[in-house]
C-alpha cells in the first residue's frame, strides 16, 4: 500500500518506476536507472553530491522523494555532456583546471555549475563562491573549481 | 539511511489536505519543501505514518500585494521569493533574508511556509515575520483564521499549529514612508544556520523620530526572540551613536541562548548585541537617507 507508480523524463528518456513512496529521486536515479552518475555523500542535504536539476532547477536529489518527482524532467549528470560522451564545457573547465582530484563529489559539483552558470552567465567571484558554498569538496581546496567555473563562464558555458 | 514507511498523499486542493491531517492528527505531517523534513525523516528523528505533499496544490502558490500587505503563499519557493520585484519593494527585509537560507538548490525547494511552520529557532524567515508584525493564514477542518507571528512561535519548532491545522500563507505588512530595514547574522560557514543574529525595521517621522520599531532576534533562545526592552527605548527616540550601543545590549540582556558545540552562550549573547548594534545603524541610516 506503500508503492506508486511514477514517470519521469531523465535526461530525455521516459523511466517508469514503482516505488515505495520513501525511497529517495537519488535512489531512485541509481537504483532503478542505472545512473550511478549521482553520488551520495550525506543523504541529508549537507554535501551536494546528489545535486541534479529538477523541472530546471538544482536541487538535492536526496531531500526529494521520487514519488514527488513523478512527471518532472530532470538532468543527471549522465545528461549534462553531448550524447557521443564527449565532455560538455563546465566538465571540460573543470579538466583544464584540475577541479577535481578523487571526483566523488565531482557530479554535483558539475550539475550545480551548469544551473548557476544558465542562471548567471557572467558572474563575478562572490557569486561564484557563493553558488559553491553548498558543495563540500574534501580534496582540492576548491581554487581550482572556482578557477574551473570561471574559465567555464569566460568560454561561454552557458 | 531511510525513512521509515509512510503512506504517501499528494492532494491538489488545501480542503482535501486539511482533510487529511483532520483524519490522520498526529499521525500525519504537511511535507512542504522537506529541506527540513526530509532529512529529520532520514535520520529518523522524526516517522509519521502519514505525508500530506503540499507540492500539487497551485492555490499555495504565488505572491500578492493588496492594501499594504504582501500575501506570500505557503508553498512559494524561496528561490521564487528571492527573486520576485514585488516582493522586493513591498517587504525588503524578506528579499534580504532569503538568501541567508541554506544554499540555492536548498531555496530552490526550500518554501516561505515551510520555513515558517518548522520553526527553527535560528532560521530568518521566523525572526523576519516578528520584526514586521507578520500574521499567518491557517486553515483547519473549522475553518480559516489568523494568526499573529508573535503568538506563533511556541517553543523549538513548535508553532500555535494544531496537528490539521495548515499554515496557507504569510501576510507581511509593507512598511511605508522613511523605512529602514536590516538583517544581520553570524553562522560558521557559508548557508549554515545561525550562531546568533537579528532582524530589524524601523520607521522614522520628518524629524528622525523613530515612531514604529520592530527587532527580533534568531538563535538567541527557543523562539525568534522579540526584543521589547530595546524597542520600547528606541520609540519616540532620535537615538545617537552612543545610545544605540546601549540599546543593542539592552536588546540581548534577558536572553540565555544556549551552549552547543559550535558556540557558548556567552558567544553568541555578545555576537547577538554586536549585531543588533549593526543592524540598528544600518537600518536607521537607510531610514534617514530617505527624503521627509
Amino acid at each position: 500500500m506503500f508503492e506508486h507508480d511514477v514517470v519521469l523524463t531523465v535526461n530525455g528518456e521516459r523511466r517508469r518506476g514503482r516505488i515505495e513512496a520513501r525511497k529517495t529521486l537519488a535512489d531512485f536515479l541509481r537504483e532503478d536507472c542505472a545512473l550511478t552518475g549521482t553520488h551520495l555523500g550525506c543523504e541529508h542535504g549537507v554535501c551536494g553530491a546528489c545535486t541534479v536539476i529538477v523541472d530546471g532547477r538544482a536541487v538535492r536529489s536526496c531531500l526529494m522523494f521520487a514519488v514527488q518527482a513523478d512527471g518532472a524532467d530532470i538532468t543527471t549528470i549522465e545528461g549534462i555532456g553531448p550524447a557521443d560522451g564527449s565532455l560538455g564545457p563546465v566538465q571540460e573547465a573543470f579538466r583544464q583546471e584540475h577541479g577535481l582530484q578523487c571526483g566523488f563529489c565531482t557530479p554535483g559539483f558539475v550539475v550545480t555549475v551548469q544551473a548557476f552558470l544558465a542562471d548567471h552567465p557572467d558572474p563575478d567571484d562572490a557569486e561564484i563562491r557563493e553558488a559553491l558554498s553548498g558543495n563540500l569538496c574534501r580534496c582540492t581546496g576548491y581554487q581550482g573549481i572556482i578557477a574551473a567555473v570561471r574559465a567555464a563562464a569566460d568560454g561561454g558555458a552557458a | 539511511m531511510k525513512p521509515a514507511p509512510f503512506e504517501y498523499h499528494a492532494p491538489s486542493k488545501v480542503a482535501d489536505a486539511v482533510g487529511l491531517l483532520s483524519e490522520h492528527g498526529d499521525d500525519a505531517k504537511a511535507l512542504a519543501g522537506g529541506q527540513s523534513l526530509v532529512p529529520m525523516l532520514a535520520l529518523r528523528l522524526a516517522r509519521f505514518d502519514h505525508l500530506v505533499d503540499l507540492g500539487r496544490i497551485d492555490e499555495l502558490r504565488g505572491v500578492e500585494r493588496a492594501d499594504g500587505v504582501l500575501r506570500v503563499a505557503a508553498m512559494t519557493p524561496q528561490a521564487d521569493a528571492e527573486r520576485d520585484p514585488t516582493v522586493a519593494a513591498s517587504v525588503p527585509l524578506l528579499s534580504r533574508a532569503l538568501p541567508l537560507i541554506g544554499h540555492f538548490q536548498i531555496r530552490n525547494r526550500g518554501t516561505i511556509g515551510g520555513s515558517v511552520a518548522h520553526a527553527d529557532p535560528a532560521s530568518e524567515l521566523p525572526a523576519v515575520a516578528v520584526a514586521l508584525g507578520a500574521e499567518m493564514e491557517v486553515s483547519s477542518s473549522s475553518g480559516t483564521r489568523t494568526i499573529a507571528a508573535d503568538h506563533f512561535f511556541v517553543g523549538t519548532w513548535t508553532t500555535a499549529l494544531a496537528p490539521d491545522d495548515l499554515l496557507t500563507a504569510v501576510r507581511f505588512p509593507a512598511w511605508s514612508g522613511r523605512v529602514g530595514f536590516a538583517i544581520e547574522e553570524v553562522a560558521r560557514r557559508s548557508g549554515d544556520f545561525a550562531l546568533a543574529g537579528v532582524a530589524c525595521a524601523v520607521a522614522l517621522d520628518p524629524d528622525d523620530v523613530i515612531e514604529r520599531v520592530g527587532l527580533a532576534l534568531l538563535g538567541m533562545g527557543p523562539t525568534p526572540v522579540r526584543a521589547r526592552a530595546a524597542e520600547s527605548a528606541l520609540s519616540g527616540a532620535s537615538p545617537s551613536d552612543d545610545d544605540v550601543g546601549e540599546i543593542a545590549e539592552l536588546a540581548v540582556a534577558d536572553t540565555s541562548p544556549v551552549d552547543d558545540v559550535h558556540a557558548s552562550g556567552a558567544y553568541r549573547k555578545k555576537v547577538g548585541a554586536h549585531l543588533v548594534r549593526l543592524a540598528l545603524d544600518r537600518a536607521l541610516a537607510e531610514a534617514r537617507s530617505v527624503r521627509a
